[in-house]
């Protein structure tokens, strides 16, 4: 049996990084969306699995907190937005999609040596949880360096959270895990919001963040 | 005794609540910018009245103890002062039409919360705790960075957020890894997470585990502090902003970061296994001095100018809470308190100074000393003073921890005096240009509330010439816990 458990959370941990690298390389703005959704669902598969595994029902919060909020209303909301603004078009990366694997399976396997080494004394489940975790918070990190979209931006922002939701849920019997994940879910609500309210392609005409360089403050 | 003492953290906490609440629904700007200046006063007196009474045991949320005590006092007091400047300051803002009501309405809630958010996580004896509160401060913050939703002020809030929340993220990643480490000494449960078990039982963590947790805090809580290479936030926040934030954002939250980053030292620095925090944080600290001494020199706009300030202070206090020891320590904890004092008085100067000449650019302020010889010669005092100079504060300070480095690591001296001497130049060329010179611009009167500049100025002029035994004897024992 507890091979089992092993397996399973460690499969959809697996997954979650997997879904991370596709993260990475799509194009279009709504098969980002997809993915991200996808993301999600896979984490709060995790965290429900956590939740049993651990015998902590407040876990299954976090997981409810998970589908509903990340996996269906932040997709739909910004859906909408990017219907509304007309942005649905191909989204430039600052580094090619090649390069961005590469990096990303360096960032994977640093995560993976660095986190496997000093976690030596910790259980397993929790040391290959960090591990992915770690990956999927620094692949995150990596979407949102090489993208220059602001929605993009907030999806790499999002799936870093992800990571950090499941490292706190695979750090057994870690308290205020529900209350991070709704600081969490505020903060990106008010991001969310922040795009549509400041409206920022009203006032920029894009909402390529390169196009707001050029708004240095120095130009006044 | 024990009531009063449970009263007064109770009254630190929820007078901001109450009043972010009242403020946001009362209508009015006169009104609500009088009852944000109340608030702020009576959390102050709240405050103070932790010194007079015996401490309470640490909860397991929240606690009292020598360390958070003086960030406490420093955050009320600038937090007071800083709502009399803002309520003058917002006063001309709906004049020149800049502000709406609405916007005061919502400005003044944030204003409060930000309080609530600062106190949290100085009172915080959780590291859970403390990384939500400082989640919320930046949250408050970045709204009120973008208030005046020009182009410059909404891309100086979207860097701000993301820039933040990618630290903060990291920050909680450092936080759940510190769990980690503590869980199999301490057991599941939010006793592995509360400081004062923490630091209690430090010696028996993991030292691998620990000593990578670190380094995400630091990163973490470090972009928060403003330390270069982490800092591209900080400069237009303070620029794009209302003045009153960016006095609050370099004199208080900024010492709210580096606040959390200490206390993690203190953990480090428990456990004989784990790396010495010392080197990272004086690197840290170095990098940013001399960067920022050099960008200082090409700024054109005098907020984003003194935000540089900023990042070179806060890397002259990493620097010395780096080296260690008690005097570079004690030197590290009189340049917070100096550097949040003059750094806010500057920043009220330089409010009226950008609200009477309708502009912040540093090449179309001229005169000032002929044009506003107040706001005009309090400008060079604070000036000279951030500046490094005697008779002030900042002088001592830095003197101290300047003396204490040559005697410790005698070369790590020299990029640090090379530093200061680079910013010192910068600022004096500029404030030359400022202050002196053919007047240019409006020379109409200004209607500033000058007290609480010459406030802080005085106090920093008065620890510059004398410093209580009773405050020394105070932060030298402080200095002796950090270690």
């Amino acid at each position: 049996m507890s091979a089992l458990v092993f397996d399973i959370a460690h499969l959809l941990a697996g997954g979650l990084v997997l879904v991370s690298f596709l993260l990475l390389y799509q194009a279009r703005l709504f098969a980002l969306l997809n993915i991200f959704a996808l993301h999600a669902m896979v984490l709060t598969l995790s965290v429900a699995w956590q939740a049993y595994v651990q015998d902590a029902p407040h876990l299954y919060v976090t997981a409810v907190i998970a589908l509903t909020f990340k996996a269906i209303a932040i997709p739909v909301a910004l859906h909408r937005i990017i219907q509304r603004l007309g942005i649905h078009r191909e989204i430039e990366n600052v580094v090619g999609g090649g390069l961005t694997m590469l990096a990303g399976m360096g960032l994977v396997a640093l995560s993976m040596v660095v986190m496997l080494r000093v976690t030596a004394s910790a259980d397993p489940l929790a040391r290959e949880d960090l591990a992915f975790a770690l990956s999927v918070v620094l692949l995150g990190m990596l979407m949102m360096v090489t993208r220059r979209n602001a929605v993009s931006q907030v999806i790499g922002f999002m799936s870093l959270e992800n990571g950090l939701v499941l490292a706190a849920t695979g750090a057994k019997g870690m308290p205020l895990v529900v209350e991070f994940s709704v600081a969490f879910s505020i903060l990106i609500a008010f991001i969310v919001i922040g795009i549509f309210l400041f409206r920022i392609r009203e006032r920029f005409d894009t909402v390529d963040i390169g196009a707001l360089d050029e708004y240095r403050g120095e130009r006044r | 005794m024990r009531v009063s003492a449970d009263l007064a953290i109770v009254a630190i906490l929820l007078i901001p609540l109450v009043a972010a609440a009242l403020v946001a629904l009362l209508p009015g700007y006169r009104l609500t910018a009088r009852l944000n200046v109340l608030a702020t006063l009576a959390t102050l007196c709240a405050a103070l009245l932790l010194f007079l009474v015996p401490r309470p045991e640490p909860g397991e949320y929240l606690m009292i103890d020598d360390l958070n005590i003086v960030f406490i006092a420093l955050n009320t007091f600038v937090g007071f002062t800083t709502s009399v400047f803002s309520a003058s300051y917002i006063a001309h803002e709906i004049a020149t039409g800049r502000l709406t009501p609405v916007h005061i309405r919502f400005y003044h809630a944030m204003y409060q919360l930000l309080m609530f958010a600062m106190n949290l996580a100085l009172l915080a004896n959780n590291i859970g705790v403390m990384w939500v509160a400082v989640e919320l401060a930046t949250l408050t913050t970045v709204l009120m960075v973008g208030i005046y939703r020009t182009h410059e002020a909404l891309e100086a809030a979207w860097k701000y957020f993301i820039l933040g929340s990618v630290g903060i993220a990291l920050a909680l990643f450092g936080t759940i890894l510190v769990y980690m480490a503590a869980r199999p000494v301490l057991g599941e449960g939010v006793d592995a997470m509360v400081w004062t078990s923490l630091i209690a039982r430090a010696a028996a963590f993991d030292p691998a585990l620990l000593n990578v947790a670190f380094v995400f805090l630091l990163l973490g809580y470090g972009t928060k502090v403003g330390l270069a290479p982490l800092h591209a936030w900080l400069p237009d926040a303070h620029a794009e902003g209302p003045t009153p934030i960016s006095a609050v954002l370099s004199g208080l939250l900024l010492n709210v970061a580096l606040y959390a980053v200490l206390r993690f030292k203190l953990l480090l620095a428990a456990n004989p296994g784990a790396l010495a925090p010392g080197p990272l944080m004086v690197t840290m600290g170095l990098t940013s001095v001399i960067f920022a001494a050099f960008m200082l020199y090409r700024r054109r706009d005098i907020k984003r100018m003194f935000a540089y300030s900023s990042i070179e202070h806060m890397g002259i206090i990493t620097f010395a809470f780096g080296i260690g020891g008690p005097l570079a320590n004690f030197a590290g904890l009189l340049h917070m308190v100096m550097h949040s004092l003059t750094k806010s008085a500057i920043f009220f100067a330089v409010g009226h100074i950008a609200q009477v000449k309708g502009t912040q650019k540093i090449a179309d302020i001229r005169g000032l000393s002929v044009t506003h010889p107040w706001l005009g010669w309090s400008l060079v005092a604070g000036v000279v003073a951030i500046a490094g100079l005697p008779p002030f504060g900042i002088f001592m300070s830095e003197f101290l921890l300047l003396s204490s480095t040559f005697a410790r690591e005698s070369w790590l001296a020299i990029p640090l005096v090379f530093g200061l001497l680079v910013a010192f130049g910068a600022l004096l060329l500029r404030l030359n240009g400022l202050v002196f010179g053919e007047p240019t611009g409006s020379t109409a009167p200004v209607e500033a509330s000058y007290l609480p500049m010459f406030a802080h100025l005085a106090l920093v002029f008065a620890a510059g010439i004398y410093l209580p035994p009773p405050l020394v004897t105070w932060f030298q024992h402080i200095a002796d816990l950090l270690g």
